[in-house]
């Protein structure tokens, strides 16, 4: 594959460089996007059977034990995205997980594991538009940001108009993330410019909010449709790509997440922009949370384990990482109770 | 230890060792030493050598020198075994095997851990690769047990076999060896390598713990000398090896002319290639499997990196890249990719053929290794196809990388090795790949994947990475043996054929001059001499040339030339086959009468000569169905299972029956699609000068049947030594097989000896699947799938 960048401000032979760290967990240095450059995609190969066979080993061949165990699992929650996104939201639901975000791990646990003084929190809170000022209210006086699903979310089916109006309500309503989705249409019958288009008005909607673009991987079924619209929507200026709205009936996995970040080095690599990835549904247990950070440790480095460039879509997957970490203090099994709930 | 703080600032991964605590215990347990395992039981300690850890450098254990008289009593213990043990019912010896295969599972950690500390491998190939795949070997072989009576009908189990096996897989190169011998209804002596010896006495333990009927495994520790004794034992049936090249043609050579079977899975030097449409990042991955599996000593691995010139440059990035990310230390912990070199003596010859590489030009990209048994991974570029970075096997985790142009270029340089192990393919083009995959000359071709092993597929060489298949269907064939004819009463040694004039009396009619057949055309000799041709009474029946070592030449020349013949459709030969039954139908009466004139009998005249018909009518239907299979191996894998041609047969036909033997051997070969280079019966080689003709008129294209007349031991030696010749059949003396056997180990040739008067020709021996199997090689094509 040879292609040019058509826009690339700080274009490097590498990825990394150092970059000047702002607010809580947000890319400050944010992807500008470039022109549409289906050369940077179109016939990009994408060997599914040997993606499935690194996803499967990439986790066997790491191991994180004891300490490192642990403190994994406390960068999993620094990187968390704590969602709640049923149609039974409420304010106090919404009062109840923000209260979860600010002290994710009871303070004895801290104590116990010496990080009492890092502050700790999740990287965000992830609610439904409506619930964004509940969010905003209940997380006044932390650095924790709020993110909302915008843009009809889960299907996306509704008129752009409409949707880039959600998108400037989330953001008057104080979220500075919004999480949209895309319109599969597009990558299904390859209309590059249309999805280009609408994820490009979108990132404009956002203004200063940061961008995750959904993808629905589940229903692009595919790798090279994820491919293909990982770097469209990057080029149109996504601070970050995600897997899934969790609706969808596959969610996060290892192999769609592996071509993801592949696209977004490869993005990179052209660029030198650095973009953020966001695994999001169906990852539940503290192994997942080490599995997802051994493949962004693999395939990208450290850069891609820090709340700026990642976070987990997650909303069971706390429980299980505190019991955990439990049991790391103690040496005893845990159980669920014994932990305050999100 | 820093903090949980601290080390949620640098996320590095910290250690995760594998706790070696219940082995280290059990080799305590045996500090004074180990005995072998013979006759179901261990024996006391003789004189020990140490066993070292790679890894750390520690002595772990002591292990008995096999000697001369160890290895025979291991022999006797089998060799009395053996009866009884195929008289077993294929499902009670399954019953053996699936127990077998059950403990192993059972006592998996173990054998993983114990294979870790004496090989040097990282736990995670030693628990996810080598030990699953050792259990699914048991099971697959328990099920050939229980199924051997009717998938194999007429074959019976070869005796006793004598295995020796590398350091490089220990366990696993016992299961393959062990299994299907044993599924078969042999008994076995098998010698560990001296570098790791433990894991086959881990084996022996539990042999002994699941109450195997003693003798049917024994197994035999020792050096190269223990080797030796079990090579040069009378009582062993057949030798099987996994090992080098080198030491391949030494036991080719020490066996030759004993009647012993042999297989030989030797050496490698695996191309590995990349076109533009593939998967870069995929292949990347690839090569990390290929050539840094298990410290890349693993002969099949893909060593020599092809890659197209459009993106030679993204993947060497890639690859680069990739390179850094590799951990390469202690074997125990979990998180490691690269282990320790097998062994001091191992790293001082990896290290001498970079050196060497290095002087003659080649540029090293590496990564680190910690001090102690290890070598970083290394990738080194300027190598161009005559340097030792890319013919040498290093046995180390070294890949070179090479540019094509084009898909030629890239088979050119693929098959330009005298090895034909493996080779792996990566393009998203299922045309290119399968284009590929045909042409490559290997046993085994992986498409967009690499190292892929399964129980239910063969595994062996082509070329000098040796004979004989290991896994699958094809795999059993190499512990069984299809009863040939009785032995011959007297040895197939003709009179000699001083090739002067006057010996013979006049010759009746006009007088005819049978040539050589040569490229299709009829030659004279190069040597300008002929030789009588007489009646089985004396009289003269006219000359022949007199073929020396040049004819033999141009004859291999013309073959080569006509490989066009092996891609015809089996239909397309099928035709010629028929056309061939026709035109000597045709003229049966001459070829009968031409038999006659060697002093046959008119009746046994007519049945050979209307043997010679039907048997081009059965080959001609076996063209094409005698075909390969489709395995079942892992899901989402087509695992195609193809008859190959060997390429370049040389026959040397008996005395005997100088039609039928001849059309007996040479076409089977021609029909699977080899070039045969054929000596006629020596004392009557003019029933096969007169098939020319036949040839001629039947469309047999130039080149597929050469025809070389004279004295047959020494233009087999020609051919023996030839080494563009794929395989030598010889039918034959004593003397002349023995030498058939040791001149093949210059190439490492497949041949196939037989005394020349064994076989009645006439009867039912005289054809059958037998023929097809030697005149073909699998080869095993992986292709996964999935979108």
């Amino acid at each position: 594959m040879s292609h040019k960048a058509q826009s690339a401000p700080d274009s490097g032979p590498a990825l990394v460089t150092a970059q000047p760290v702002a607010a809580h967990g947000r890319n400050d240095r944010r992807n500008p996007g470039m022109a549409l450059a289906p050369e940077m995609f179109e016939g990009h190969a994408v060997n599914r059977s040997a993606a499935e066979r690194r996803a499967e080993t990439i986790v066997k061949r790491r191991s994180v034990k004891k300490e490192s165990q642990a403190a994994w699992l406390i960068n999993a929650i620094r990187c968390m995205d704590l969602t709640t996104l049923a149609g039974d939201d409420t304010a106090g639901r919404v009062h109840r997980l923000c209260a979860k975000a600010r002290r994710p791990l009871a303070p004895h646990l801290a104590e116990a594991l010496g990080i009492a003084g890092m502050g700790l929190t999740v990287g965000a809170v992830c609610v439904y538009p409506t619930m964004v000022a509940h969010a905003v209210a209940a997380l006044e006086g932390t650095s924790i940001p709020v993110a909302s699903v915008a843009t009809g979310f889960p299907a996306g089916l509704m008129p752009l108009k409409l949707r880039l109006e959600e998108i400037g309500y989330a953001v008057g309503e104080g979220a500075h993330e919004i999480d949209i989705v895309i319109t599969r249409e597009h990558v299904l019958t390859r209309d590059w410019s249309a999805l280009y288009d609408e994820v490009a008005a979108m990132r404009e909607a956002c203004g200063h909010a940061h961008l995750k673009a959904i993808l629905a991987t589940g229903d692009l079924e595919t790798l090279r449709n994820v491919y293909a619209a990982s770097m469209v929507a990057m080029q149109a200026g996504a601070d970050f790509i995600k897997t899934s709205t969790g609706k969808e009936g596959v969610n996060a996995t290892l192999p769609v997440s592996l071509i993801m970040v592949r696209a977004l080095r490869d993005y990179g690599l052209e660029t030198g922009h650095k973009v953020g990835f966001k695994p999001a549904g169906g990852m539940k247990t503290a192994k997942d949370a080490l599995a997802w950070q051994i493949l962004m440790k693999e395939e990208l480095g450290n850069d891609w384990l820090t709340p700026k460039l990642f976070r987990f879509g997650a909303s069971s997957m706390l429980a299980d990482i505190e019991r955990q970490l439990e049991h790391h203090v103690t040496g005893r099994y845990s159980a669920g109770h014994r932990h305050a709930l999100a | 230890m820093s903090s949980i703080a601290e080390l949620v600032e640098t996320m590095d991964y910290g250690p995760a060792p594998e706790s070696p605590q219940i082995v280290n215990d059990w080799l305590a347990g045996h500090a004074n030493g180990f005995g072998h395992f013979i006759d179901g039981g261990f024996t006391e300690p003789g004189e020990t050598f140490e066993v070292i850890s790679p890894a750390t450098g520690a002595t772990i254990a002591r292990v008995t020198q096999g000697s001369a008289a160890d290895v025979d009593a291991a022999v006797r213990a089998a060799r009395s075994a053996q009866g009884k043990w195929a008289a077993l019912s294929g499902h009670e010896r399954a019953r053996w095997l699936y127990a077998l295969a059950r403990r192993i599972q059972q006592h998996t950690r173990f054998l993983a851990v114990l294979e870790t500390i004496d090989n040097g491998k990282p736990i995670r190939e030693a628990r996810d690769i080598d030990v699953p795949l050792v259990a699914r070997h048991f099971y697959h072989h328990a099920g050939w047990a229980e199924l051997v009576e009717t998938a194999f009908r007429d074959a019976k189990p070869v005796g006793v076999c004598g295995q020796i096996i590398p350091w490089n897989f220990p366990l696993l190169m016992l299961a393959w060896k062990i299994a299907p011998a044993l599924a078969a209804g042999n008994t076995v002596v098998l010698k560990p390598a001296e570098y790791t010896p433990l894991t086959a006495l881990a084996f022996a333990a539990i042999c002994e713990e699941i109450g195997l009927p003693r003798g049917v495994v024994n197994i035999v520790t020792g050096d190269g000398a223990t080797g030796e004794a079990i090579v040069g034992h009378e009582d062993i049936d057949k030798i099987a090896f996994t090992g080098s090249t080198e030491v391949g043609r030494l036991i080719r050579r020490a066996t030759a002319g004993t009647g012993k079977a042999l297989t030989l899975e030797l050496g490698g030097k695996s191309p590995f290639v990349v076109f533009a449409d593939a998967d870069l990042d995929a292949a990347v991955e690839g090569v990390v499997d290929a050539i840094w599996f298990n410290q890349g000593q693993v002969c099949c691995a893909g060593a020599r990196i092809l890659v197209a010139e459009a993106v030679a440059d993204r993947f060497g990035a890639l690859l680069r890249e990739r390179m850094t990310r590799l951990r390469v230390g202690d074997p125990l912990d979990k998180s490691t990719d690269v282990g320790a070199i097998v062994h001091p003596v191992q790293l001082a010859r990896i290290r001498e053929l970079v050196a060497k590489g290095v002087a003659e030009g080649a540029e090293l990209y590496q990564g680190t290794a910690p001090d102690g048994c290890f070598y970083p991974p290394t990738l080194a570029t300027g190598v161009e196809p005559a340097s030792t970075l890319a013919t040498e096997e290093i046995f180390g985790p070294v890949a070179t990388l090479t540019t094509f142009r084009t898909p030629k270029d890239a088979i050119a340089l693929a098959n330009n090795t005298r090895y034909g192990l493996a080779a792996s393919v990566w393009s998203e083009n299922v045309n290119l790949s399968l284009s590929i995959a045909s042409q490559i000359k290997a046993g085994v071709v992986w498409i967009n994947c690499t190292n892929v092993f399964d129980a239910g597929a063969g595994f062996g060489g082509y070329r000098e990475s040796g004979f004989g298949r290991e896994g699958g269907r094809e795999g059993m064939w190499a512990y069984l043996a299809v009863p040939g004819p009785k032995p011959a009463r007297s040895d197939d040694a003709p009179p000699s054929i001083p090739p002067a004039p006057g010996l013979g009396g006049a010759v009746v009619g006009i007088d005819r001059t049978a040539k050589l057949y040569i490229g299709g055309k009829q030659k004279r000799p190069d040597g300008g001499y002929s030789y009588p041709v007489t009646h089985s009474r004396g009289a003269a029946l006219g000359l022949a040339g007199h073929g020396n070592r040049k004819d033999i030449r141009d004859a291999v020349e013309a073959a080569h030339s006509a490989s066009g013949w092996g891609a015809a459709t089996g239909h397309n030969r099928a035709q010629v086959l028929y056309y061939v039954a026709e035109n000597l139908a045709a003229r049966a009466e001459e070829f009968a009468s031409r038999i006659k004139s060697f002093g046959a009998s008119s009746a046994k005249a007519n049945q050979e000569v209307e043997a010679a018909v039907r048997r081009c009518f059965w080959y001609a239907a076996q063209a094409d169905k005698f075909d390969g299979a489709v395995h079942q191996t892992k899901s989402a894998h087509v695992t195609l299972a193809m008859h190959e041609p060997l390429g370049v047969i040389g026959i040397a036909c008996p005395t005997p029956f100088p039609l039928l033997g001849f059309v007996s051997l040479v076409l089977p070969a021609i029909a699977m699609g080899n070039r045969v280079v054929a000596i006629p019966s020596q004392t009557h080689p003019l029933a096969a000068t007169d098939l020319y003709q036949v040839f001629d008129t039947s469309d047999v294209p130039g080149g597929v049947v050469n025809i070389v007349t004279g004295e047959r031991d020494d233009l087999a030696r020609t051919l023996a030594d030839h080494d563009g010749v794929d395989g030598l059949w010889y039918f034959g003396s004593k003397a002349g097989i023995a030498m058939v056997e040791q001149r093949s180990a210059g190439n490492l040739k497949q041949s196939w000896c037989e005394n020349g008067g064994a076989r009645d020709w006439s009867k039912s021996e005289g054809q059958g699947r037998v023929f097809l199997h030697r005149a073909t090689q699998v080869k095993n094509i992986w292709v996964p799938y999935g979108e």
